[in-house]
């Protein structure tokens, strides 16, 4: 005991210092205290209290510095940017439109393209996605051999970059040349030009993004169903059920929250698709085709922004994405209520 | 002991926020500051052996560094040290260079400009460059007239000086035309077409006729659509900046040939640059292309050794210019006297000619097609052709193309929608020549 309360007293003064012998340090102390030694145990005691309070902000600062100069003023100056007439060859030249350039989405029939492709290419990748990954983990969860390396595998394409992969796709997927068709050709089905066609060349957009995401998605359902207790398959088993059965009145209801949320993560990267039909566009990709039949949200405002330099409507269609966005969030929170009642 | 932890411990912290403050603050100080420098770090324009650096932006392969060019200047003037920042695409680079260009700020001290956006940095950003027409060491009569003209502002401020040019040629496979009864001599394949594009196209009828399956006489309907635009004085815009595009006899001219190749079965259906293009030069399938001079690098990239003695190049129907660049001195720059002499010295027709050499960039300076390495230059792979007489011959007829602030834009409307809608989607053109209007009055309504 007595070691440490010696200590504590000398070792909180400021003045202490090591090199000193203890009992000298004592004797120096016990002088000085009773006329300035109050003053500054108030002051080291309100150091302190401001320290317990506002050290924390100190800590978590750089992250609000940085998200506020890179996440609330970009968002904030789009905002503002969307209400002007301003273009890339002169940003400091912004004209005060109002909402006209929200009005002008509301006829532009290239953003309703836009927005209609960014749904049918969403649709195309999500459901296959999930339904696949669903399946692979439920594979997966079987007591297999080399299990570890099967779920290293899934999540390698994942790991790719999206213009390695894509880059790689549009070879598989060319009209001439590509070994999509070779094989097509050969069991004479005939060649699919399948960037030329609305619905091929939308098949093949979401083929990527399918073959990227199915392993990350399978991976997240395969925790999730590690997480459902034993015994509920072990009864279902003694009740007789067979695997399907396990697999469609167990496994899937325990899986609702998860599902949900895939679903949800899913729907916000299918609404900002933008790599995989600007790389498989090839040159002048933005455009998403002659036609623009896979041209993407994200892609017509990359057009508009980027290569028509029209800097306001581009900002408005980026507060376009962003308003669909927390639609689709709120629907998401309307249906995890609906779900939480109904369980 | 928990105490002197502590305290260290928060002066780690102020001191972390105290570094990524002064970093912001610096950052944008240092931005701001036109002195010389010298000292701080990042922004320092002399390097640890007192040299002044200077830094030059382009894009895609420009060639200086690789034709050796900067490491001679750096010989020439031990004191410099030149450093060049490459972005490889020039769709990223320009509008990188039109923000930094607002913000006055991240500038090089050259900047290169695609000869589709000096027109654009002309009109609207030549009070950001330095005027180089009355710079020392720059002798405006050693350009083309046409390439001077199109880096001078209408106040006669020249804010780019020409580098290369693009004089059109048509390259052609010897071994197709021969299968094709065709003859492969370049003279008489030059004299199948010449003066006008329409014999270009009627020769394609014959090659369709007779020549081998598989092939098509030319890659693509949108490349056409381009030579023949570019061979013209008023392609998009009038001498006053007006749009014309609607009815501009260029425009109807091009987009006509542009049709009739189309929809006669002439061409690839491809699109140029893409993969399926490079494959169809690797394949061999189709037989003409215009190729100015930076086409015969790609072409005998891509076509390889199999295309070896196969390829030839013969004058084009009518002289026209595709593609070409400039360097500008941005007045944001820090060694702007330095820069101006390294940008003098880069486009002086001696340093062109070393490019053309090295690179196959077609000098835009006359005085270099009279040094040995142009006039007597031949391409082996293209059967020897005597492409430096070639060319030079095409640029001295290429007439001053007048050019606008949207001419990509257009362009690729037309190309990349318009005929590509009638070439692959089997569209009429009534409707790809609607849809292209629709989207250049979506590019152009800012």
């Amino acid at each position: 005991m007595r070691p440490y309360t010696d200590q504590s007293g000398p070792a909180a003064s400021p003045s202490s210092g090591d090199a000193v012998p203890a009992p000298d340090r004592r004797a120096t102390a016990a002088v000085e205290r009773p006329q300035a030694g109050d003053r500054r145990r108030a002051w080291r005691s309100r150091r302190y209290r401001w320290d317990t309070k506002y050290s924390p902000y100190a800590f978590v600062a750089p992250f609000f510095v940085f998200f506020a100069a890179f996440g609330v003023f970009p968002l904030l100056y789009t905002g503002w940017s969307s209400l002007h007439r301003v273009s890339l060859s002169a940003p400091n030249d912004m004209e005060w439109v109002g909402l006209h350039n929200y009005t002008r989405l509301l006829e532009d029939e290239f953003f309703w393209n836009a927005l209609r492709n960014t749904f049918t290419i969403g649709v195309l990748s999500t459901v296959p996605q999930l339904l696949m990954a669903l399946g692979i983990a439920h594979l997966l969860n079987y007591r297999l051999r080399a299990s570890g390396f099967f779920r290293v595998a899934i999540l390698t394409p994942y790991a790719t970059s999206v213009a390695a992969a894509t880059l790689v796709f549009v070879l598989l997927f060319g009209r001439d040349y590509g070994m999509i068709n070779w094989v097509l050709d050969a069991v004479g089905l005939g060649k699919v030009d399948w960037q030329s066609g609305t619905l091929s060349s939308q098949v093949a957009v979401s083929t990527i993004v399918i073959w990227r995401w199915t392993g990350y998605n399978a991976l997240i359902y395969l925790a999730a169903m590690q997480a459902v207790p034993n015994d509920l398959y072990e009864s279902a088993a003694l009740d007789g059920a067979t695997r399907w059965q396990q697999f469609l009145h167990v496994t899937i209801p325990s899986l609702r929250p998860t599902i949900l949320f895939t679903v949800v993560v899913s729907t916000i990267g299918a609404t900002q698709l933008f790599g995989e039909p600007l790389l498989f566009g090839g040159a002048g990709g933005q455009k998403g085709g002659a036609s623009h039949q896979f041209q993407t949200l994200g892609l017509y405002l990359y057009e508009q922004g980027w290569f028509n330099f029209h800097l306001g409507r581009a900002s408005a269609i980026a507060w376009s994405m962003f308003l669909i966005l927390l639609i689709v969030a709120g629907v998401h929170l309307l249906v995890a209520r609906r779900l939480r009642k109904s369980q | 002991m928990r105490t002197s932890t502590r305290t260290r411990r928060r002066a780690v912290v102020v001191a972390a926020v105290v570094a990524l403050g002064a970093g912001l603050l610096g950052g944008c100080a240092e931005d701001s500051d036109e002195g010389t420098g010298g000292g701080g770090s990042g922004g320092s324009k002399k390097d640890a052996k007192g040299r002044t650096v200077i830094e030059i932006g382009t894009f895609g392969v420009f060639g200086y560094k690789q034709a050796g060019l900067y490491d001679e200047y750096m010989k020439l003037h031990p004191e410099i040290l030149i450093k060049e920042d490459v972005t490889e695409r020039v769709d990223t680079y320009y509008p990188e260079l039109l923000t930094h260009l607002a913000a006055n700020s991240g500038l090089q001290d050259i900047q290169a400009i695609e000869v589709g956006n000096i027109n654009e940095i002309a009109t609207t950003q030549a009070d950001k460059f330095e005027d180089l027409s009355k710079a020392p060491g720059i002798d405006k009569s050693n350009w083309l007239d046409w390439k001077w003209a199109q880096g001078t502002a209408r106040d006669g401020r020249t804010v780019a000086l020409g580098t290369d040019i693009g004089p059109m040629g048509l390259c052609y496979r010897k071994d197709l035309f021969a299968k094709a009864g065709l003859p492969t001599d370049r003279e008489a394949v030059g004299k199948l077409w010449a003066g006008d594009w329409q014999k270009y196209v009627d020769v394609g009828k014959r090659y369709k006729a007779k020549g081998p399956g598989g092939t098509t006489f030319t890659d693509s309907a949108a490349g056409l659509f381009a030579a023949v635009n570019n061979g013209y004085a008023e392609r998009f815009y009038d001498g006053d900046g007006k749009l014309i595009y609607k009815d501009s006899p260029a425009v109807k001219t091009a987009w006509d040939l542009a049709m009739q190749a189309a929809e006669g079965g002439l061409t690839g259906k491809l699109k140029q640059f893409d993969k399926a293009w490079d494959q169809a030069y690797a394949n061999g399938t189709f037989a003409t292309v215009s190729c100015p001079p930076w086409m015969l690098g790609y072409i005998k990239e891509k076509a390889g050794t199999a295309g070896e003695d196969k390829w030839d190049v013969a004058a084009a129907p009518k002289p026209a210019n595709w593609g070409g660049s400039f360097i500008g001195v941005p007045k944001a720059g820090k060694n702007k006297a330095e820069a101006i002499k390294l940008a003098a010295w880069l486009t002086a027709p001696e340093q062109q000619a070393k490019l053309f050499d090295k690179q196959a960039s077609f000098p835009s300076t006359p005085p270099a097609y009279d040094l040995d390495v142009v006039s007597g230059a031949r391409n082996p792979y293209f059967g020897d052709a005597p492409t430096g007489q070639l060319f030079a011959e095409a640029a001295k007829g290429i007439p001053t193309l007048v050019l606008g602030p949207k001419d990509q834009q257009i362009g690729t409307a037309f190309g990349d929608v318009g005929i590509l809608q009638v070439e692959q989607q089997g569209k009429s053109p009534q409707e790809g020549w609607k849809a292209a209007l629709k989207e250049i009055d979506n590019a152009v309504d800012g």
